[in-house]
């Protein structure tokens, strides 16, 4: 067998190797927070408001707590002491400011006004309709155009003259993007258990982050910490709804312990539309001025994203706007105008995503009034250092993105001419952006273990979202220990573990790998060191230098592993269980080699549209995906991950909208039926590839992350191909038939 | 969703003979009963009668049981060869899991998908104006979300768009529907069945109280003709028509001999377009013949501000349909 083949076998770092959880999922066995059931577990069902704005006048329960099976309601009135988190606590971060039923005013449609606990989940359901509500309403804020603003605007970043530069640039490009609300929708629901032992509380979660939601629950609660436990599993992912607690979640705590029972408390899918966060509607007017041969003179990036009554959310559209491309004058202002709405929350790709649909978007527009190639225009203007800070890259990739992307789509075919390009009786439009996502290492913790019955394990409180974080950390154990995938344990998901990172930010790879591998080289040079001090050990009395450990076995380096002894072995002859050490990761404000560094992923895009004007129906048919995300661990889980990406981005370019109700904000489109996201019949073909270059600054694998970067620069490509099949610029996200009916391009 | 009592009949006359509201899939009852819409407090399930045969008629014709599944339907061997535009507009619609459910019956009886219509919390502040969900509340859609609404048998009372699919079909194929109730046995015509809005919006279609549907019946297929389901929607599937056409067109020397022409996803009813079928019949099949039956078809629909586009939208669908069914 050569060399080559058994490198390339599934497990090692950067082969693609199938997710060792797989089975668990495909045969139901994987335990998700609303899967925990225990003896005597009771119901919780919030009941919402039906108005956006007011005061609680009345609040009847007693029909309700008169129904069969009805044990509890609670409200404000009776739900006790509950505590905010220390505002800007970063170890302590949650979704909303106020908790749960603080206070008899209404500030959104849907708010929780109180929640309902039954023997059963149909009569739990059944008497939250029978809780009898008069408000007093107010005057509700819903408007859903925010450029009015007239308000303060915070700077993010700037340098040089931007408005000076511009006014005088002698190629100008000046318009306003705007994305819509856009909603969370992982299949699996928000859910809550709260089981109760005595003083300490376990919290079974949809959380992305166990670390963190532990914090907040003992502070919500008043709890010391070491009573809360948090456990999430498995996750049917997130988007970044699951980050940060919800107010349910010390619903539930509370109405478990007032009853003494397990309480289990899940979302359906109208309050994932009103009671988790949504990615918040941006307004964004950018302004490029450029030379004639397209270099950047100026860019302004203004925007403005809509938030709550109480909660200060800046979805952060300038994240990539500073450092993208060379440009001497650049400033990004921002404002959040309030309206009656929920809590926005992160959602895939935060600030950047929506950001970069607006400033890619304006490059397209700008290569076209050049009459440029808008890869070119990307080229022209590549960055050679982090402008807004003076600091070098530690790995960019942006031009070969774009190099390696034409070339795989064909973009030298590509003709100029709005409409002229067709196949198949069907106008083609292809259109292209840049991709760029933030990389940084958090501080974390990882347990590895060699134990006597022969099995590895790794220990971390991060959590696997759903896209692989078990076998990326099974694969590291597997590189650094030579051990089988099968012979190997991933334990994660649980509070009580080391402490890891959110799963947010695409930033647990980059981050946990590392510590991984300190642990697992630690535990090594504790388990070599055992070997030769241990009575009956063959290899007592060796100097621990000589040694080294191969699949598993201790031997002499330089002889074959098959002539050393397996580690089992020489814990049962030391009589332990296991031997186990801490690895921790050097966060990157901190490492020497990541901290003076600008740490970002790169990407290009490429879309091909189909128009076919004779029924105004336009489908995505081809995106070309090149990702410099770092050093690919597992690249079938990876390139997963994109592709997947690339399917919400034509959901976000051509499909995804919260609509709400003008009168009351209600988010009326809140069903998987009629909130419309890509299906699988909408999904292009897809053609994913990795630059696959170490990031010197990201430790031992050099791996980023790529959890989000696919997302971004999808809807600018799609909405310039749209403009080159159909002669429509549609400014405003989804791009809609009505927008395309106006096309004037005609097959005949 | 409220407690109702549960009731199986085996037989036809068992199932008249009970007070309550039937239910065979259930894709729309049970989803508007975990929404308050419906609160139904008898369920008579009627999943167990003998009406789920397709048969053909000694008149050449094909008997449908009101309780043929949607997909054994799409999939029948006669339809597909003889009725394709109703084996094609089924499979245009929701999923492979709703279709499996979803009966024949069940889908002539299905109701709007207008969010206020489904929304719960009428009669509370926050609350919308339904005048099909509570009769004289309003309509929340004139002046709320309307972009998927009706443009063509509105009313000041209602602007809600009939969902089906499947029954547009029918219109095309001018199918009968058979019921049986109290009073006997009767055949309805497609085109009466369901009702337009007018100042009563909640009255929706021509079944008296304890009425069931039995059987739907196809005329003989008109030979020589071919037919056509087209339905355009912003996404490729899952997804209500925001316009679709079916056509049943008969060309012969160039010539247009027979049209049937029905639309969806525009009507407050599954819509028959009688002014299309006048002007196509005797001219030539071309493209200028289709465009001008797609505007006669479309003359007298009144939009709204959000769903104006559904006017041309719906013109294309139905030129294209033509056009693909003499292609």
């Amino acid at each position: 067998m050569a060399t080559g083949t058994l490198e390339a076998l599934p497990g090692k770092v950067g082969v693609a190797t199938p997710r060792i959880d797989g089975p668990l999922k495909t045969s139901g066995m994987a335990q998700y927070a609303a899967d925990f059931h225990f003896e005597g577990m009771v119901h919780a069902v919030p009941v919402c408001a039906s108005i956006p704005s007011g005061k609680i006048r009345r609040l009847d329960t007693r029909a309700a707590e008169a129904m069969p099976g009805v044990l509890l309601v609670l409200h404000h009135g009776n739900i006790g002491s509950l505590y905010r988190t220390v505002p800007g606590d970063q170890d302590a971060t949650n979704s909303e400011v106020r908790t749960a039923f603080e206070d008899e005013t209404i500030r959104h449609w849907g708010q929780y006004v109180a929640v309902v606990v039954a023997e059963t989940l149909e009569q739990a359901t059944a008497a939250a309709h029978a809780v009898n509500v008069e408000y007093e309403p107010d005057a509700a804020n819903l408007r859903v155009r925010l450029s009015e603003y007239d308000g303060k605007r915070k700077s993010a970043s700037k340098r040089g003259d931007p408005d000076a530069a511009f006014a005088s640039a002698p190629v100008k490009v000046d318009a306003t993007y705007v994305t819509p609300d856009e909603t969370h929708n992982p299949i699996e629901l928000h859910a809550s258990v709260a089981h109760w032992e005595g003083e300490r509380l376990t919290m079974y979660e949809t959380s992305q982050g166990v670390v963190n939601h532990r914090v907040v629950l003992a502070q919500t609660l008043g709890l010391p910490l070491e009573n809360v436990r948090v456990i999430t599993r498995f996750l049917g992912s997130g988007f970044g709804g699951k980050l940060f607690p919800w107010p349910h979640a010390s619903m539930a705590a509370v109405a478990a312990k007032r009853l003494n029972r397990p309480v289990k408390l899940s979302l359906d899918r109208r309050m994932m539309f009103s009671n988790v966060g949504y990615r918040p509607r941006t307004e964004q007017r950018v302004k490029l001025g450029a030379t004639n041969d397209g270099k950047l003179l100026a860019l302004r990036h203004d925007y403005l994203n809509v938030t709550s009554q109480l909660d200060d959310f800046d979805e952060g559209c300038g994240e990539a706007t500073p450092y993208l491309y060379s440009v001497a004058n650049l400033e990004v202002t921002s404002a959040q105008p309030r309206r009656h709405v929920g809590a926005p929350m992160w959602m895939r790709g935060p600030g950047a995503v929506p950001g970069l649909y607006a400033t890619e978007s304006a490059m397209n527009e700008l290569a076209a009034e050049l009459k440029m190639d808008p890869v070119k225009l990307r080229l022209v203007n590549d960055a050679a250092k982090d402008e807004s800070n003076g600091k070098q890259f530690s790995s960019r990739h942006f031009r070969e993105c774009f190099e390696v992307g034409a070339k795989k789509f064909g973009w030298e075919k590509r003709t100029l001419g709005v409409g002229s390009m067709k196949r198949d009786g069907k106008i083609l439009g292809w259109g292209t952006a840049g991709a760029s996502w933030v990389a940084i290492s958090l501080p974390c913790t990882a347990n590895v273990e060699f134990h006597a019955n022969g099995r590895v394990s790794v220990r971390s409180a991060t959590q696997d979202i759903g896209t692989g974080t078990y076998t990326v950390f099974a694969q590291v154990l597997h590189d650094k220990t030579g051990m089988p995938l099968e012979t190997i344990d991933v334990v994660i998901g649980d509070s009580s573990l080391p402490d890891g990172p959110m799963s947010g930010g695409s930033m647990v790879t980059g981050s946990v790998l590392n510590a991984i591998s300190n642990a697992t080289t630690a535990a090594t040079g504790k388990l070599l060191k055992l070997a030769t001090e241990t009575e009956g050990s063959p290899l007592q009395g060796a100097d621990v230098k000589t040694l080294a450990l191969t699949a598993g076995r201790v031997h002499k380096q330089g002889e074959a592993a098959e002539s050393g002894t397996p580690f089992a072995e020489i814990l049962a002859a030391a009589r332990l269980n296991g031997i186990a050490a801490e690895g921790k990761t050097t966060p990157s404000w901190e490492d020497p080699k990541a901290k003076d560094v600008s740490l970002h992923s790169y990407g290009a895009q490429f879309v091909e549209v189909e128009w076919e004007p004779e029924i105004a129906r336009l489908r995505v048919s081809r995106v070309v995906t090149v990702i410099d995300g770092g050093r690919i661990i597992n690249p079938k889980a990876a390139a997963n991950q994109i592709a997947g990406a690339v399917v919400m981005g034509v959901g976000m370019g051509l499909l995804e909208e919260t609509i709400r109700d003008p009168r009351t904000g209600q988010p009326i489109n809140g069903s998987l039926a009629d909130y419309l996201m890509a299906t699988s019949a909408d999904a292009p073909e897809i053609d994913v590839t990795f630059l696959d270059y170490p990031d010197p600054a990201m430790g031992e694998y050099g791996a980023r992350g790529v959890g989000e970067i696919g997302l971004a620069g999808v809807a600018a490509a799609i909405t310039d191909a749209v403009y080159h099949a159909t002669g429509i610029r549609v400014p405003e996200l989804p791009v809609r038939i009505e927008d395309l009916l106006e096309s004037k391009v005609m097959n005949a | 969703m409220q407690t109702f009592e549960y009731a199986k009949p085996a037989g036809v006359e068992k199932a008249l003979s009970a007070t309550g509201k039937f239910i065979a899939g259930g894709t729309t009852l049970v989803d508007l009963m975990k929404l308050h819409v419906e609160q139904p407090k008898t369920l008579i399930d009627i999943n167990l009668l003998p009406l789920d045969k397709i048969e053909q008629l000694p008149d050449g014709g094909l008997r449908i049981g009101a309780l043929v599944r949607n997909s054994d339907l799409a999939w029948n061997a006669d339809v597909k060869a003889h009725y394709a535009v109703l084996s094609e507009a089924i499979l245009s619609g929701a999923s492979p899991q709703l279709r499996n459910m979803a009966t024949t019956g069940g889908n002539l009886m299905q109701r709007t998908r207008c969010a206020y219509f489904r929304e719960p919390e009428a009669g509370t502040p926050g609350g919308y104006g339904c005048n099909k969900r509570t009769p004289g509340s309003g309509c929340a859609a004139m002046e709320g979300f309307h972009r998927t609404h009706a443009i063509l048998g509105t009313s000041d009372q209602c602007i809600a768009t009939h969902p089906s699919d499947m029954c547009v079909a029918m219109a095309a194929l001018e199918a009968t529907i058979h019921v049986e109730g109290p009073r006997g046995k009767r055949a309805i015509p497609i085109a009466e069945f369901h009702k337009l809005p007018g100042a009563t919006p909640h009255l929706e279609h021509a079944l008296e109280a304890g009425e069931i549907i039995t059987h739907v019946d196809l005329p003989k297929p008109v030979a020589g003709a071919k037919s056509v389901y087209l339905k355009l929607r912003d996404r490729a599937s899952y997804e209500f028509a925001l316009a679709s056409a079916a056509v049943v067109l008969k060309v012969e020397g160039g010539k247009i001999r027979y049209a049937r022409v029905a639309m969806g996803g525009v009507g407050t009813k599954p819509w028959r377009a009688h002014e299309a079928e006048a002007t196509l019949v005797g001219k030539s099949a071309d493209a200028a013949t289709f465009r001008k039956a797609a505007e006669a078809a479309l003359a007298n629909a009144k939009p709204r501000k959000d769903n104006a586009f559904k006017v041309e939208l719906a013109k294309r669908c139905v030129t294209r349909a033509l056009t693909m069914a003499t292609a």
